[in-house]
């Protein structure tokens, strides 16, 4: 440009006319040269820029649209305190679920070969002991506190996993071994919660859909929760304490819908980059999953209180036909195992195997001491209701049978086929004077469907340890050596 | 883990020496993997402790479905419940209107604050205002006259959560409860226990209907409260 200038300036001779074009022309080439070398470095630097950009910006820091983007979750609600709230809800509650769960697998007696339904349980077997027959309302509060527990953690659970969900979605997926194990055990975590659960939920209401044992995969999915549970706690506690003391539970629950604030950041990233305005208060949100819980709690819990509140367990399984007078509920109908009157007619036969062996018919049942005891027969899958039964003693059967102290007893039922036509009882259990051989259940001879003409009803036990229909007891000298059923 | 002793002479040498070298090994450990060695440990116990429980899921021959049930319980709720309700409040959030008004009369305003009759009078109850004229629910506001009682819609508090709660609460009694309600399970349900399926539905729709009905009320109820502390408010 300026060489141009100076150019113009000098003198106006025409013989000079045809130098000076040529000048012209050369500092036009040379401008030009300069806009594309200029251009060139505009570009060569963009280019330089851009690479430096990219070093920055790494793939891993660049999410992939939708829900990786952090600006994608808008909840003002999600937020380190309302995690750890929820999470202490649920490390109390599944604690407790847990522990009753496990108390549950120890009340089938599964070290008495025949009574597990698990096999290949091995060490998990470490904590069992012989399952008390007192007090005798243990297995009936313990199942119920399971499964009434179990249904109100379902909106808990539910709440848990929606306040934790955009880190399902962090960008980059992982950062280091140490936390791309960390996310590998939240499959032990969550997919045995949800497994449990859903387990769980399908066997109370018989819906087997299902590819395996519900025994089997309800109890070794339990251990694979239990492993992802303990590890969780264990690194995520200090984490939850520190989430409970930022913000004070008295004032956000004081705290209306025109008052609800985001969290403050946190570390974890649990606090949305971009919240909305909110739509409940923080004291909504834990008031409608409290309320979910009692809903589905209430709804329930009545089959396994009884008295009037069964009234109220809508969505027990058996909850609403036990209110009829003198209505036990069943588990297995005798329509089901195909009995006939042939089976339970005159040609009825109770066997007895001891030292020796004895052969009964129901009218000689009636005739041994009879007994009364008020005894709760209480379902695995939560139900239980108190009757009064009347029979004869199994530790008076064994007697007759010759052996006064068996060290177990095997119970069979005439069902041919399906799960729990067999149980084997403790010694504790035939010796306890409450262990009856039933014949009458609430002043009425046994119904079809309740194991007429005997069925056992014993102190403590699970429901199905109660085998109906009963055609032989076994009293064994010794439990090694068994036959495994 | 930088933490340095204040005293590793005489005695302890041998013991600071042994606890720098895994100090040593600690760091080395920390920069390889990405924490604290005791949270790798910690970790591989949960895993053998869960592969402990799966080895007996296997030898049962029932792995194959153990796992995938495991998956798609992730999945499912991951992948599909927690969109598909997310996806259902967007629709109530647009289409509810956002609160329901109620049209209150009060008394035309009085001469200024400083009177001393007003003063006195104090705070007007509610039941004040001529029956009448208590319209209930409104979208539209009323033209209120020029001379007289004027008459003006108060906003209630906003609808959206008086239906999605309830709604929530009915479908995640469905969703808990579905093998009865809809009747999935009748054929082992009545094998078992000899009842049938049959109520669980009416059940789940008396409820619902009992639990839209607490919504409704409890929101009239915070309508007429809020009305009333307006009428109250501005006599």
């Amino acid at each position: 440009m300026s060489g141009l200038k100076w150019a113009g300036q000098r003198t106006a001779q025409p013989d000079r006319e045809a130098r000076r074009a040529a000048r012209q022309q050369r500092a036009a080439q040379r401008r030009r040269a300069f806009a594309a070398s200029a251009a060139a470095e505009r570009a060569r630097a963009a280019a330089l820029a851009r690479r430096a950009a990219g070093a920055a910006r790494h793939p891993a820091d660049h999410p992939p649209p939708g829900p990786f983007r952090p600006g994608a979750w808008r909840s003002p609600l999600r937020g380190l305190w309302l995690t750890s709230v929820l999470a202490a809800v649920l490390l109390a509650g599944l604690a407790i679920l847990t522990v009753t769960g496990l108390l549950s697998y120890a009340a089938y007696d599964p070290l008495l070969p025949g009574n597990d339904q698990t096999p290949g349980a091995g060490l998990v077997k470490f904590y069992l002991f012989s399952w008390p027959t007192h007090p005798s309302w243990l297995y009936r509060v313990d199942q119920g506190v399971h499964i009434t527990l179990g249904l109100a953690l379902v909106p808990v659970v539910a709440a848990k996993l929606w306040s934790v969900l955009p880190r399902l979605f962090a960008w980059p997926p992982v950062r280091s071994l140490a936390q791309a194990l960390e996310r590998l055990s939240l499959i032990m975590l969550v997919g045995g919660v949800l497994f449990e659960f859903a387990t769980g939920i399908l066997d109370i209401q018989n819906y087997y859909v299902f590819p395996f044992s519900f025994y089997t995969a309800h109890l070794y999915g339990a251990w694979v929760f239990i492993a992802g549970f303990v590890i969780h706690v264990t690194l995520k506690f200090p984490r939850m304490v520190r989430g409970l003391r930022s913000r004070h539970l008295l004032r956000e629950l004081r705290t209306p819908l025109a008052g609800t604030q985001p969290e403050d950041p946190d570390p974890a990233g649990l606090r949305a980059a971009r919240p909305a305005a909110p739509t409940i208060s923080r004291r909504g949100l834990l008031a409608a999953v409290g309320g979910a819980s009692l809903t589905v709690a209430g709804l329930v819990v009545g089959q396994s209180i009884g008295g009037l509140s069964r009234r109220t367990a809508l969505f027990g399984p058996r909850g609403l036909s036990a209110t009829a007078p003198h209505y036990l509920p069943v588990n297995r109908t005798a329509a089901s195992i195909g009995l006939t009157a042939a089976d339970v007619g005159p040609a009825y036969r109770l066997t007895l195997a001891g030292t020796r062996n004895v052969t009964l018919t129901r009218e000689q049942l009636l005739a041994l001491p009879q007994h009364a005891v008020e005894l709760p027969i209480a379902c695995v899958e939560g139900w239980s209701v108190s009757c009064r039964w009347t029979g004869v003693r199994l530790a008076d059967l064994a007697r007759l049978a010759g052996m006064p102290h068996p060290a177990a007893a095997r119970v069979e039922s005439i069902q041919q086929v399906g799960s729990f036509r067999a149980a084997v009882l403790s010694a504790g259990q035939v010796a306890d004077p409450q262990a009856l051989l039933a014949l009458t259940v609430n002043g009425h001879v046994l119904p079809w469907d309740h194991g007429y003409p005997a069925r056992t009803i014993i102190p403590n036990a699970p429901g199905v340890h109660n085998t109906k229909w009963v055609s032989k007891i076994t009293f064994l000298k010794q439990v090694t050596g068994m036959a495994v059923a | 883990m930088t933490r340095r002793r204040h005293d590793p002479g005489g005695g302890v040498a041998r013991v600071a020496a042994a606890g720098a070298r895994a100090r040593q090994l600690s760091g080395w450990v920390r920069r390889w993997y990405g924490a604290n060695p005791l949270h790798l440990l910690a970790l591989l116990a949960a895993f053998a402790l869960a592969g402990y429980a799966v080895r007996a899921v296997v030898a049962a021959g029932q792995w194959r479905g153990f796992a995938a049930w495991f998956i798609v319980a992730i999945v499912a709720h991951d992948l599909l419940l927690f969109p598909l309700y997310s996806l259902a409040d967007l629709p109530l959030r647009r289409l509810l209107p956002r609160h329901l008004t109620r049209q209150v009369t009060r008394a035309p305003p009085r001469p200024g604050p400083g009177d001393p009759a007003r003063a006195a009078a104090g705070p007007q109850p509610a039941v004040a205002a001529p029956a009448a004229q208590q319209t209930g629910w409104q979208h539209l506001s009323a033209p209120a006259g020029p001379a007289g009682p004027v008459t003006e819609p108060v906003a209630g508090p906003p609808l959206l959560n008086y239906v999605r709660i309830p709604l929530a609460f009915s479908l995640l009694l469905l969703l808990v409860f579905s093998p009865l309600i809809l009747g999935l399970s009748q054929p082992r349900y009545h094998r078992a226990s000899g009842l049938s399926t049959g109520p669980y539905l009416w059940r789940w729709l008396a409820v619902t209907g009992v639990m839209f009905a607490i919504s409704a009320v409890s929101y009239a109820w915070r309508l007429r409260r809020l009305a009333a502390r307006h009428q109250a408010h501005r006599r």
